[in-house]
């Protein structure tokens, strides 16, 4: 089956909806079949990989593990938009340590988040073949 | 043009159902193909033969097997998101021990792989949604 270029669009907060929790399921699909995966969060959707999400007290999972898992599925790309971040009041430092190991160079852990500008953003869009929004 | 078409929500409370029926129907029209129909999150409630509106509007879940039928459309709802939300064909009735189902003809119930082979293979892939 060919390979395309598959974006995942995060727009909303982990907890209001379940659009964030079934999008992570859909991205996990994509990478089981080998397509080249990235993710995007904007607007609310930068508060689905902020640091210490703690869901005691709305008796719902945290979910927010398994983005720690995307590297070892090959989802090494994951665009954060850095307005939506500082319209936010948010920088880097309240986002998941998320990384990926470059096979290629001994297993080096690398970043996978990467801030861009909403005009790079549209750039990146524009590579993709396929953009699913959540 | 071959289109694949995600739909998100589920009838009456959006119009995004409404709105992926009228696409179709257009595009249809329009001597393109549609691949495939996948309903996802409240999307799977589109599904069900159940839905009962009241008898001056319109039925969208209706419309949809209609749509299937006459141009042999794959309409399929996602098994992960129709267990949460109680979308049963028989044999998943019968798996988890349930006194029925309520799948409406012309859907049929499989995995999220299949919106992914609807990206791969159409030319487009359209998401309806909030």
């Amino acid at each position: 089956m060919a390979t395309k270029n598959f974006m995942f669009v995060n727009r909303k907060a982990p907890y209001g909806t379940v659009y964030a929790l079934e999008s992570l399921e859909v991205v996990l699909i994509g990478a089981a079949f080998e397509q080249n995966v990235s993710l995007a969060f904007i607007g609310d959707g930068v508060y689905q990989i902020a640091k210490n999400q703690k869901t005691d007290g709305i008796g719902m999972k945290n979910f927010s593990p398994t983005y720690k898992a995307l590297g070892d599925y090959e989802v090494t790309k994951l665009y954060v938009e850095k307005e939506s971040l500082e319209a936010r009041g948010l920088t880097l430092d309240d986002l998941m340590d998320l990384t990926w190991e470059d096979e290629d160079e001994d297993y080096a852990e690398k970043p996978s988040i990467i801030l861009v500008s909403s005009a790079e953003l549209a750039a990146v869009m524009d590579e993709q073949e396929v953009v699913l929004s959540f | 043009m071959k289109y694949s078409i995600m739909v998100n929500e589920g009838p009456y409370t959006h119009q995004a159902s409404d709105t992926a029926l009228q696409f179709c129907k257009a595009a249809l029209d329009a001597d393109c193909e549609i691949f495939r129909v996948f309903f996802y999150h409240d999307g799977v409630n589109n599904g069900t033969r159940y839905t009962v509106p009241p008898q001056d509007d319109r039925n969208i879940q209706k419309e949809w097997s209609k749509l299937a039928e006459a141009h042999d459309i794959d309409l399929v709802i996602c098994i992960a998101a129709a267990q949460r939300r109680g979308i049963m064909d028989a044999d998943e009735a019968k798996r988890q021990g349930l006194d029925g189902d309520n799948i409406a003809p012309g859907f049929r119930i499989s995995g999220l792989g299949q919106l992914i082979e609807g990206g791969i293979i159409a030319d487009r892939q359209l998401v309806f949604g909030d």
